[in-house]
């Protein structure tokens, strides 16, 4: 886990009023340093291994199939590492694929020779509890922060609350997804650059941290570590908005080759 | 929230059970069965079938885990609650079989409430996400039914101080949506 959430942890702790939240910021600070000594992981709940590529358009890859290699390396990594396999073949056959493999691999062409590999495995039980919808344009902001905050409303305690709140505002319905699922790759309560989505990051925290929800869902005024949202251009009928919620065992890591 | 900590150890009699309130903190000690949404769909086969389930629930609580491998030399790997609606529509057959105490995260289903209520039952919450700190509750750990589910079989865990916080109680009392009420704005 980043150094970012654990600050995070930190500032939960102080502003935190509820004595049983206060609680279970100390439980997660002491839980990670645990997890830190011992390696092993601080959830049992290793996720699904989402991956974002980031191809230089000068880069040429050779030796064989790129997917199959990511495959090899989540197979090995999960089973080096000790991680759960948490991955079933067939989503009605519900058969366990035993190396918690295929992954999910989203690519993005880009200027330069380098190549860029994020790793953010994905806990199913946050996942559980995003959504989507194609609001109607006439429902403005005000439609965008009913949906966000009802949402988060909704998951209540069983996304394990404190969470962070990914927000895809535009685009296609797939688009939307994406967009969601990236602000999650954002370092936890890092604003956006844009100055007006910026304010309605702060805006949506405000709102949800006041539903009450608290650390775990048992009541508290931190709800949410973070709304982080981004934005892409969008047709002029529509208005989508997702909403990914990340436990707050938000990992990811990336590397430059 | 009571400040006193409440020692349990299974099996539960009702009494034992009608004692815990919302909120109260408690620490459990003994024996413990974990399952999840698999484990659950077989055994109400089984009891569909009119055949007897892999361990006598009397009494016993079920712990909603799938823990991550254990590295060698240690007992288990991380083991947080996962979330307990996916149990809902399987609970009350089990409620009814004597099965006296759940241990999960995140709400249950109305239906599940009224049979805690009907059958003296208690919902436990554990931390979710705290995996690495709770794995050290847990002294021992050995698969007694269906090991072909992985992660998912059916564990027996003997277990020491393993903390919990009752969030259902047999009078109708829900700490997520009291908590909420008391910290709403």
């Amino acid at each position: 886990m980043g150094e970012d959430v654990l600050a995070a942890f930190e500032k939960g702790l102080k502003e935190e009023v509820s004595p049983t939240g206060k609680d279970i910021f100390r439980q997660l600070i002491e839980n990670a340093r645990i997890a830190r000594e011992e390696s092993v992981p601080m959830c049992q709940d290793t996720g699904f291994a989402v991956i974002f590529l980031d191809i230089g358009q000068d880069v040429h890859i050779t030796g064989g199939d790129l997917y199959a290699a990511i495959n090899e390396g989540v197979r090995k990594g999960y089973r080096e590492g000790y991680l759960r396999k948490s991955i079933l073949g067939h989503p009605l056959e519900r058969k366990n694929t035993g190396d918690n493999t295929p992954a999910v691999i989203h690519c993005r062409i880009v200027p330069g020779d380098k190549l860029k590999i994020t790793v953010a495995p994905k806990g199913g039980g946050s996942e559980n509890m995003s959504g989507l919808k194609m609001l109607k344009p006439a429902e403005g902001i005000a439609g965008v922060k009913k949906f966000v905050v009802e949402q988060v409303s909704l998951a209540g305690a069983n996304p394990c609350p404190p969470v962070i709140v990914g927000v895809g505002l535009g685009g296609t319905f797939e688009k939307a997804a994406l967009l969601a699922k990236e602000a999650l790759l954002r370092p936890v309560g890092q604003k956006s650059t844009l100055p007006e989505i910026a304010r309605l990051e702060e805006e949506l925290l405000t709102e949800i941290n006041r539903l009450g929800i608290g650390p775990q869902g048992l009541g508290g005024r931190i709800t949410a570590l973070a709304v982080h949202i981004e934005m892409y251009a969008v047709h002029m009928a529509s208005l989508p908005v997702a909403v990914n919620i990340n436990c707050h065992a938000a990992r990811h890591k990336s590397i430059i080759l | 929230m009571s400040a006193e900590v409440i020692k349990i150890s299974p099996p539960l009699s009702d009494e034992a059970v009608q004692r815990l309130k919302i909120g109260q903190q408690v620490l459990i000690s003994g024996k413990i069965y974990t399952g999840r949404d698999a484990a659950h769909k077989k055994m109400i086969e089984l009891l569909d079938e009119g055949k007897e389930l892999p361990v006598d629930l009397w009494g016993q609580i079920i712990y909603y885990v799938g823990p991550a491998p254990a590295r060698p030399g240690q007992v288990i790997g991380s083991a947080g609650p996962t979330t307990s609606g996916r149990m809902d529509a399987y609970t009350p057959r089990l409620l009814a079989a004597g099965l006296k105490g759940m241990i999960g995260k995140g709400m249950r289903s109305e239906e599940v409430k009224e049979a805690m209520k009907k059958y003296k039952a208690v919902y436990l919450a554990a931390v979710g996400g705290a995996g690495a700190l709770i794995a050290r509750c847990i002294k021992q750990a050995r698969v007694v039914a269906y090991p072909e589910l992985g992660a998912e079989a059916v564990y027996e865990l003997v277990v020491e101080d393993f903390p919990a916080i009752v969030v259902n109680d047999v009078w109708g009392g829900d700490l997520y949506i009291e908590g909420r009420k008391k910290y709403a704005m």
